[in-house]
């Protein structure tokens, strides 16, 4: 596969062989979850982003797109998540062009599983996928060393057993839209204030063989409450040495490159 | 190996290229024992002296790894009262680090205190209570308590004290720290809005020659919004802290109380 | 031996204002505890309001500016038009990523106003290409968890540019006060829809 390049790996394995500790990559200690119900499946995740015991991002975006029926949930090492969601979207799209068919769900998991395994587990991919295609409605999750499950109701990432809990006291073989996915957020709430990698608020995805339904930020349960003071300093507060404005105009007579006006006729399509 | 990785991934230390630190090299055979006697508990502390009291506070989580052990665990001790329910004491304690480390250090400190009044026939000062914790911590100089206290109190003329403290009894007094898993988040907070570090004074000077802002004492209620919104801050940001703030006012009229909630995720 | 991300040493904070954004950074270059330069800005400029914010090893801080001056300038050659921040963040995300095995040690922060909205746009990135967008404010380098908090307590929204850099200073400020590893000065941007004001800070020399 062309993409990574290498051409750093030697110097930093061989600080590394010094001992130089790993670069801490923004990971997602993350609670995910997903639950089949009758008439499609549900998808739910918590906001919350970390870097070692701080917060990097505390509205961050776990539900990742496949393709109009198939949405994925990300754990693990947030930049490996994102980058082979969209890969894997890619090539999805690419691979259902040249058959002529919908994508599948198990496409999908086989091609994930297949980039995961080559990986040997170094691309820290956690996930929980589900969509409904031709074939019926899946829920998979996949390892970031290409081992998969298909299970009716799944959990992944540090909150999975604080989540697992919710589901194995209130799951039963038959729900129905509304219960599954008020059992899914109940599921990733329960992450969310037992798990210390697990915060914020609920992002759910329902996918049915008709649509799919992005409800980003189901439930806020975590608003911070408003400041008792505004810190807002009196203009000349900080001590300044130098300062130097740099108008617009002035900038257009080093660069050439101008913005087109609708007016100016020629316009160049871009797309927006 | 028998898993290759766990259900979470966070167990399985740092997903990255590089799997794992490398490991001097031990002779064939030989099998290292370890004796891992301290655990981080995280939270945080803040200690905050005024003319003629001193707040304290701190986060009652306590947490280990990924997970909650209560959200109801007190950081704030009240030391050398008369009775077993501290209601006349005039000193108070904070501890961060190894939970176990601290309720014993409070023990101790407490049992001292106690020992001196009966002794002396008086309550011990925070200058003399401050000075004993120090040498209490050292004595464990090669087996330290793993703890970040801070002690507050009144000094002899009545002014607000704080003394801060390393694990193994290296002690200050000073006018305001932080302590614990938050400290570098609220103690630049605490310069700024404090101290007045960085802050001069509007048009009173070109460059240099601008006139630094003259420090002034809190008023008790400045301080005690600082306190909110510095954990409130905190609260965001780290995830060993939270749950609730326990707040604690020295005055000359005793010790003051209250808790107040914090973010729960 | 150190962890490369603070050899150096270094503090970048960008922060969103009314119609207007913040970028600032400090100016310590370091080996471990000995200072070397007083003068190593971390802040670089891309277009009329395209800032990228770099902290970590300084070595690789030189060689990923100037990667993306040649990128940037490439765009502009091909696509006969500026880059946008959003289309920048999205290049140094890819930049980034392009070396998950052997990566820049790192953390970028990006910085402007979109072209066409003037809407304030900021995000930042770990050494993997991993974006976080934040409505608020981004930080990185050796005084990470100060900015936070500082970040976390000062800031507020719809802050003017004048509000703003008072905001954005004092935080810097004494975030790096009390970090060992950086600190000796700042250059502060405020960037508006029409200008940019570049300011030099009065800080600690210790």
């Amino acid at each position: 596969m062309p993409g990574f390049d290498f051409s750093n790996y030697n110097r930093n394995a061989a600080l590394h062989a010094r001992g130089v500790p790993l670069p801490k990559a923004t990971s997602t200690g993350t609670t995910i979850v997903g639950c089949i119900y009758d008439g499609g499946v549900v998808i739910a995740a918590d906001t919350r982003a970390t870097s070692g015991p701080i917060v990097a991002d505390k509205n961050c975006e776990k539900l990742h797109y496949i393709a109009p029926n198939i949405w994925c949930a990300g754990a693990g090492t947030a930049a490996d998540t994102e980058f082979t969601t969209n890969l894997i979207s890619s090539n999805l799209e690419l691979h259902a062009l040249s058959t002529g068919r919908k994508p599948r769900v198990v496409t999908c998991m086989t091609m994930l599983k297949q980039h995961l395994f080559r990986y040997q587990g170094y691309i820290g991919a956690y996930l929980v996928v589900a969509g409904v295609d031709p074939t019926g409605t899946h829920l998979f999750t996949v390892h970031a060393h290409g081992s998969t499950d298909k299970l009716p109701y799944v959990t992944m990432g540090s909150g999975s057993l604080a989540a697992m809990s919710v589901f194995e006291t209130q799951w039963k073989p038959s729900l129905t839209q509304d219960e599954a996915v008020k059992l899914c957020a109940d599921a990733i709430e329960a992450g969310i204030w037992n798990d210390l990698g697990s915060g914020s608020n609920v992002d759910v995805a329902i996918i049915t063989a008709e649509k799919t339904t992005l409800r980003r930020n189901y439930i806020k349960p975590n608003e911070r409450t408003q400041k008792l003071k505004s810190y807002v300093f009196p203009k000349g507060t900080t001590a300044v040495l130098n300062e130097k404005i740099i108008h617009k105009e002035d900038l257009s007579k080093f660069v050439s490159v101008h913005e087109l006006t609708e007016e100016s006729g020629d316009v160049m399509e871009v797309d927006a | 190996m028998a898993a290759m990785f766990s259900q979470n991934p966070l167990m399985n230390g740092p997903n990255y290229s590089i799997s794992d630190t490398p490991r001097i090299n031990a002779p064939e055979g030989a099998r290292e024992h370890r004796f891992d006697p301290y655990t981080d508990n995280g939270g945080s502390t803040l200690a905050i002296a005024g003319a003629d009291f001193t707040i304290m506070a701190g986060d009652t989580r306590l947490a280990s790894g990924y997970s909650i052990n209560t959200r109801h665990y007190p950081k704030l001790f009240k030391i050398g009262g008369t009775t077993a329910d501290q209601k006349d004491a005039t000193i108070v304690l904070s501890v961060v680090g190894f939970a176990a480390d601290g309720e014993a250090l409070k023990e101790r400190l407490d049992t001292i205190c106690k020992m001196y009044r009966y002794r002396h026939g008086k309550p011990m000062s925070v200058k003399a209570c401050a000075q004993r914790l120090s040498t209490i911590l050292y004595q464990k100089r090669f087996f330290p308590y793993y703890a970040y206290a801070i002690l507050g109190g009144l000094d002899e003329e009545g002014k607000g004290a704080v003394y801060s403290y390393d694990p193994v009894g290296s002690y200050e007094r000073e006018q305001c720290r932080a302590g614990g898993a938050a400290a570098s988040l609220i103690m630049p907070f605490l310069d700024n809005q404090v101290n007045f570090k960085n802050q001069y004074v509007p048009n009173s000077g070109e460059g240099h020659a601008l006139q630094e802002r003259e420090r002034r004492p809190l008023t008790r209620s400045e301080v005690e919004v600082l306190v909110k919104d510095a954990f409130d801050g905190a609260v965001e940001r780290h995830i060993e802290v939270g749950d609730g703030l326990q707040i604690m006012a020295i005055t000359k009229d005793g010790i003051e109380e209250v808790m107040l909630p914090l973010k729960k995720d | 031996m150190a962890n490369p991300f603070s050899i150096n040493g270094g503090a970048c904070v960008a922060m969103v204002g009314k119609d207007c954004v913040a970028i600032a950074c400090d100016l310590r270059l370091g080996l471990q505890a000995l200072t070397v330069s007083n003068n190593f800005p971390k802040v670089f400029q891309y277009g009329d309001s395209v800032f990228l914010g770099l902290t970590g090893l300084a070595t690789d801080v030189s060689t990923v500016a100037d990667l993306f001056r040649y990128k940037v300038n490439m765009y502009r050659l091909r696509e006969e038009r500026h880059i946008a921040p959003r289309t920048f963040a999205n290049l140094v995300s890819t930049s980034l990523y392009e070396r998950r095995f052997g990566s820049y040690f790192v953390s970028p922060v990006v910085a402007g106003l979109e072209p066409k909205t003037g809407a304030p746009f900021i995000c930042g990135f770990d050494s993997i290409g991993c974006i976080d967008f934040a409505k608020d404010f981004i930080v990185s380098g050796t005084a990470t968890e100060q900015l936070y908090g500082m970040c976390e307590s000062l800031w507020e929204p719809n802050l003017g540019p004048d509000e703003l850099f008072e905001t954005i200073s004092q935080a810097l400020l004494s975030a790096v006060d009390r970090d060992a590893l950086s600190g000796w000065g700042a250059h502060v941007y405020i960037i508006e829809k029409d200008k940019v004001t570049k300011r030099l800070l009065k800080g600690r020399q210790d």
